[in-house]
């Protein structure tokens, strides 16, 4: 386990009556990617903003290799910041915008030139110094912003929704590439976003944020196969969650059968919620299917279908390469450790049916615009 | 769109015949060598050599530029800093704000005049009745008076100019210097200012162009003593006709068109780059 | 940036300079000249009726005159082609460059019993007309002045109309009259409204246009405000009662051409 370098303790934010932060507690390692995830409002990049001097909490401490640096003003802390809409300055060109930290921390001019040099050469635009910074693609933009954060060696470096203004193919070029510069700088990243894929395919650890809240904090494997609440596990991939009670370890009961799961130490006949991935859930004959429903709706996405299918009013989400026609019955069987097994929460009956199917893969897919969400 | 038939063009010619012929018909009257308004009596150039001796009218051209340019910088100053900082109010004390600061501009300019008047009036007053009558020291309404009042009607229209440019500002700017180790005035000159330099240009030019043009409010405001060449104009033009006004009103056009030349070639020049620029970023 | 503060210095002088004289004019108005309140400021000026309606009507005449004009102009100016498209701003905003006493006084120039119009018209064997210190006079140099501020919002407006939804209109099967009675006209109200209040507002308040080319024969609500504070009839409670009405005057105004801006919104004509 490497070293911690921030820590947020017992942070409240509050602006009058409306409480953006709730008692939030965080560490974060050196060198660890981490991301703060969440839909517009949860806080997340308020969480960044603290971190990087631009708002203080209303209480709580802020930790800086154990210093408390509440009250130290950005520009005197070792983190930089890469902002949203990237916030370059338009009136210098390219080489001015990444030089501008050096030029401010009286770096020797030599150094600057060769160190700016090297930054450009980090994010790929080797030789651009001279150009204009309108000149720039949207992509590139974003490099530019990462080279002028990064050419001043911080320890950390926050990223406030970078991606966010990028077409979809060049974010996932950059997913890899921004991945690719961290382990080459090997410094602490601080990731926000509300795309749940950009956090899995980055991160080393995953902080799930909602209302102010932190939901759950953990690597991507864990918080995808064990999600806290209904509310990480829809956020995180596509979930069915359904109400069932836990019998005993590793027995669950739902639609009236009992299922074998891998989870334990339940209390017996606790009510539970019952989350089982789409990708978990195999087809079979109506006569071999643990329990069986009618497919009301199919959609081709190329690698897999989507399809719908009603078990007794509640409606389910199944991944498969198999097509079944609408109207079809089916068969289900699901594996032990497909299923797992949460304790309820708030979060409880609000997630997880797909019986609006359509209006909540709308939601998935549109572009939440998580700007100034915070304030 | 369809393009004009022979009538529209005729009636466009009709129109701009309407808005040029007046100046043209005072331009070719200044040259007059008679006093005459109907009849040509023959090329001079009198009434130019006289324009430039005339005290009232040097000294009024004098107080105009210093007056404008004062209330410019002043207001350009003013503004800026109150639109920045009509930003970081809260909703509600920012609109109260901007209501205010519409007044000047939504307001007929002769209630403005007056109002300022009777402010002054009572300022004076109260001054010279206090301590300017134990120092000996009396004021009236003058240089003073009329700055004040071009500043007022100035800076709303500076505000006005700054605005959009702080909005299109992306909100980060600043901050991304303080990121990089930059902050106070110093951070708000490296990468604030350069931003919405336009907005502030633009601000300028309109504050020092109603200044100069004023007539209404300096009218009220400036006192007995002090003038404007608006106000000159105007007593003259009521008084008696004298050609020397014509050929004050060439000089004046000439000028204006000369810089609304110079302003329209420099915006001309700005948008052929920004669409190179885009040539450029779209050709990638 | 976050700092509100700078902002202070602003909010201070608008306290000092532009709210302050308000309230003084309205306290002016209610009080009589040894203090204390009083009415008859406005009692008083029913005597000045005349002037009053005379204001309203010539300044409502020049606003209609600018619309006749204006609107044609700036719907032709957007359809022009070539140079005159892409100067249409500057020409039409160039006199207004020039000093607005100047532009009054050359029409006085004009006007004049001997002036070039009635030489002119003598040619013919007509006149000479009296036309400088009329009523007509004063309308003229009034949409002379300010018709400028009636085209450009009205030339904006329609610039910025999208030809989209013209050519949606064609497609949809209007006629070129039919596509400007029901899409072009109403979108470009907007335009309409802001030009009527500015060629209104200045006209109504005007007293240098009346100066110049009335020859004083012709008292508008300007020059008896003008009158109250630096002429003849001294009477600085009297004047800004006028001044109180007049704000009212333009305030109401304002709100009537804002209820239409909004009303309006989709309204076929």
């Amino acid at each position: 386990m490497s070293k911690e370098l921030i820590r947020l303790t017992d942070c409240v934010m509050a602006f009058d009556d409306e409480i953006i932060l709730n008692h939030i507690n965080l560490y974060i390692n050196d060198s660890e990617f981490l991301t703060l995830l969440g839909p517009s409002g949860c806080g997340k990049t308020t969480t960044l903003r603290i971190i990087g001097g631009f708002q203080q909490p209303t209480s709580g401490d802020v930790l800086f290799d154990g210093v408390r640096i509440n009250h130290v003003p950005p520009h005197k802390r070792q983190v930089n910041t890469v902002f949203q809409k990237y916030a370059l300055f338009t009136h210098m060109n390219i080489f001015e915008n990444v030089a501008f930290g050096l030029r401010i921390a009286k770096v020797p001019e030599p150094e600057i030139q060769r160190r700016v040099e090297e930054a450009l050469a980090l994010v790929n635009l080797p030789g651009y110094g001279k150009r204009s910074v309108l000149s720039l693609s949207g992509g590139q933009q974003q490099r530019i912003a990462i080279a002028r954060a990064i050419v001043n060696r911080p320890k950390v470096l926050l990223l406030d929704e970078p991606l966010g203004a990028l077409d979809l193919k060049l974010r996932k070029d950059m997913q890899i590439e921004l991945k690719k510069i961290q382990q080459q700088v090997g410094i602490t990243f601080v990731y926000v976003t509300h795309d749940q894929e950009e956090a899995l395919t980055m991160s080393d650890t995953i902080v799930v944020m909602n209302k102010g809240d932190i939901q759950q904090i953990g690597s991507p494997t864990g918080i995808y196969n064990e999600p806290k609440n209904a509310f990480v596990a829809d956020f995180i991939g596509e979930s069915n969650i359904i109400d069932g009670v836990m019998l005993s370890d590793g027995v669950v009961k739902m639609y009236g059968k009992k299922f074998q799961c891998v989870d334990k130490g339940f209390a017996s006949n606790e009510a539970v919620d019952v989350v089982i991935r789409p990708e978990d859930i195999d087809i079979v004959p109506e006569s071999e299917g643990q329990i069986t429903g009618v497919v009301t709706e199919v959609t081709f996405k190329g690698v897999h279908y989507d399809i719908i299918v009603d078990f007794q009013g509640f409606k389910w989400l199944i991944q498969t390469t198999d097509l079944s026609p609408v109207g079809s019955r089916i068969g289900v069987k699901i594996d032990p450790d497909g299923f797992h097994i949460m304790r309820k929460s708030q979060y409880s009956g609000l997630y997880g049916d797909y019986s609006s199917y359509s209006d909540a893969y709308d939601e998935l897919n549109e572009d939440p615009e998580a700007e100034s969400d915070e304030e | 769109m369809k393009k004009n038939g022979i009538a529209s063009r005729i009636f466009l010619i009709l129109c701009f015949l309407f808005l040029y012929a007046p100046i043209l018909v005072l331009i070719v009257f200044s040259f007059n060598a008679s006093k005459s308004k109907a009849v040509w009596a023959g090329f001079t150039l009198d009434w130019y050599v006289e324009l430039f001796q005339n005290e009232t009218i040097l000294n009024a051209l004098w107080v105009t530029l210093l007056v404008s340019l004062l209330a410019a910088i002043i207001s350009t100053v003013l503004g800026t800093a109150a639109a920045i900082g009509f930003q970081n109010l809260r909703r509600r004390t920012r609109s109260v704000c901007m209501t205010v600061n519409n007044i000047p501009l939504t307001n007929a300019d002769i209630i403005t005049g007056v109002s300022m008047m009777l402010l002054f009036l009572l300022a004076v007053d109260a001054w010279n009745g206090t301590l300017g009558g134990v120092l000996g020291i009396r004021l009236s309404l003058g240089f003073w008076s009329l700055l004040i009042a071009h500043i007022t009607f100035d800076v709303p229209n500076v505000i006005l100019s700054v605005l959009p440019k702080l909005r299109q500002l992306d909100p980060n700017i600043y901050e991304a210097a303080q990121d990089l180790g930059d902050h106070g005035f110093h951070a708000f000159r490296a990468v604030v200012l350069p931003e919405i330099m336009p907005g502030v240009i633009n601000g300028f030019i309109m504050a020092f162009t109603l200044s100069i043009d004023d007539f209404v409010i300096s009218y009220f405001t400036a006192g007995s003593q002090t003038q404007t060449l608006s106000m000159v104009v105007y007593s003259m033009a009521k008084k008696q006709v004298s050609p020397e006004i014509n050929a004050l009103s060439a000089l004046m056009f000439l000028v204006v068109v000369g810089l609304m030349v110079a302003v329209n070639l420099r915006q001309a020049a700005q948008e052929r780059q920004a669409k190179a620029r885009q040539a450029a970023l779209t050709a990638k | 940036m976050k700092n509100k503060a700078i902002a202070y210095p602003y909010v201070g002088w608008m306290a000092l300079f532009v709210a302050a004289p308000i309230l003084i004019i309205v306290f002016y108005a209610f009080s009589s000249a040894a203090g204390g309140f009083t009415l008859e400021h406005f009692r008083d000026m029913t005597l000045y009726a005349a002037a009053f309606g005379r204001s309203l009507l010539l300044a409502a005449v020049a606003t209609v005159a600018s619309l006749l004009i204006g609107y044609p102009m700036a719907y032709f100016l957007s359809r022009s082609g070539g140079w005159v498209h892409r100067m249409a701003t500057m020409l039409i905003m160039l006199p207004m460059w020039m000093n607005f006493l100047l532009r009054t006084y050359a029409w006085s120039f004009l006007l004049e019993r001997n002036g070039l119009i009635n030489r002119f018209f003598s040619l013919f064997g007509l006149g000479p007309f009296q036309m400088i210190d009329t009523q007509g006079a004063i309308v003229l140099g009034m949409v002379y002045n300010f018709i400028p501020y009636m085209i450009l919002p009205i030339f904006s407006v329609i610039e910025k109309m999208d030809p989209k939804v013209i050519e949606a209109a064609q497609d949809l099967g209007a006629d070129s009259v039919t596509v400007f009675r029901r899409v072009v006209f109403p979108l470009s109200l907007p335009g309409v409204l802001s030009g009527i209040t500015m060629v209104f507002i200045p006209s109504v308040s005007t007293f240098a246009i009346s100066g110049l080319l009335g020859g004083n024969k012709t008292l508008l609500l300007g020059n008896l405000i003008d009158m109250q504070f630096l002429g003849s009839a001294y009477n600085p409670h009297l004047g800004s009662a006028i001044s109180l009405v007049m704000m009212v005057i333009v305030m109401g105004c304002m709100a009537v051409m804002n209820h239409f801006g909004d009303g309006e919104q989709g309204v076929t004509l």
